[in-house]
């Protein structure tokens, strides 16, 4: 009975998990290239002051969590070592989705470009879910126009 | 989202402001808030563990606290009788197992 549940947990996460996020990075790419033309920096600290009449700071965040399946095979993972690579596509859709709401809510200012942009992640599950489960990212920088 | 003209304040992750120069400095200023997970969030976290993605009660409740902490980094910063608070950082942490400390800092100037 036990398997069964697990078993079913872990088709529902392999499933529903792989359509979402083939669903999200189709999404992701989209926007990515809508929002192309407004060049987003990490410098801007060390510079010259860029050229610009206003300046103000953005900030995009999103927390991700894992799916059934991922927790499963990471698990699995951690018995042979090597690339996560359930874990990287989860905190890459996490940063590219933060990412893009930072640069939409610039956009929709008026910015021209995003300097001096820096990224956080934090992991806010805590010990009892076995660390990395829920994981946010967040990205600021400041829009310029 | 953090709101950032809304207090009249000028938030910049840079080193100053384009296109202004700093009149006056008053140094480092911070502002922090703890949050808790919400129980109901946290049920529905737990489903939503199981196909993945976004959890968008946490997106919520992390951007209200995270505005929320910039908020109290602008009032110490106005106290002060600053206009622009420079080179902002953010910082979050888990202090113990559902709940996390959001954290923002900057330089409070003055410009012109």
């Amino acid at each position: 009975m036990e398997i069964l549940v697990f078993l079913i947990l872990l088709g529902i996460g392999y499933f529903v998990g792989n359509h979402f996020e083939k669903k999200h990075y189709a999404d992701i790419k989209k926007r990515e290239k809508q929002t192309l033309h407004v060049p987003v920096m990490s410098w801007g600290c060390k510079q010259d002051m860029p050229y610009a009449h206003e300046a103000q700071m953005f900030t995009g965040s999103t927390v991700v969590a894992n799916d059934y399946f991922k927790t499963f095979s990471a698990g699995l993972r951690n018995l042979v070592g090597g690339r996560v690579t359930v874990y990287e596509t989860l905190l890459d859709r996490g940063r590219r989705e933060a990412m893009l709401r930072m640069k939409e809510e610039a956009m929709a200012w008026g910015a021209s470009q995003i300097v001096n942009v820096r990224f956080e992640t934090s992991n806010i599950a805590g010990q009892t879910q076995g660390g990395m489960g829920i994981v946010e990212v967040m990205v600021y920088g400041t829009g310029i126009r | 989202m953090v709101p950032s003209t809304s207090h009249g304040l000028t938030l910049t992750t840079l080193e100053g402001v384009p296109g202004k120069s700093i009149a006056e400095h008053y140094g480092l200023v911070q502002g922090s808030t703890i949050r808790a997970k919400h129980v109901g969030k946290d049920i529905l976290a737990g489903f939503k563990n199981i196909v993945g993605g976004e959890l968008k009660g946490y997106t919520e409740l992390l951007q209200e606290a995270r505005a929320e902490a910039v908020d109290r980094m602008v009032q110490q910063a106005q106290q002060l009788g600053a206009n622009a608070v420079i080179n902002v950082r953010f910082a979050t942490s888990s202090v113990a197992p559902g709940a996390a400390e959001l954290f923002a800092y900057g330089t409070a100037v003055k410009v012109q």
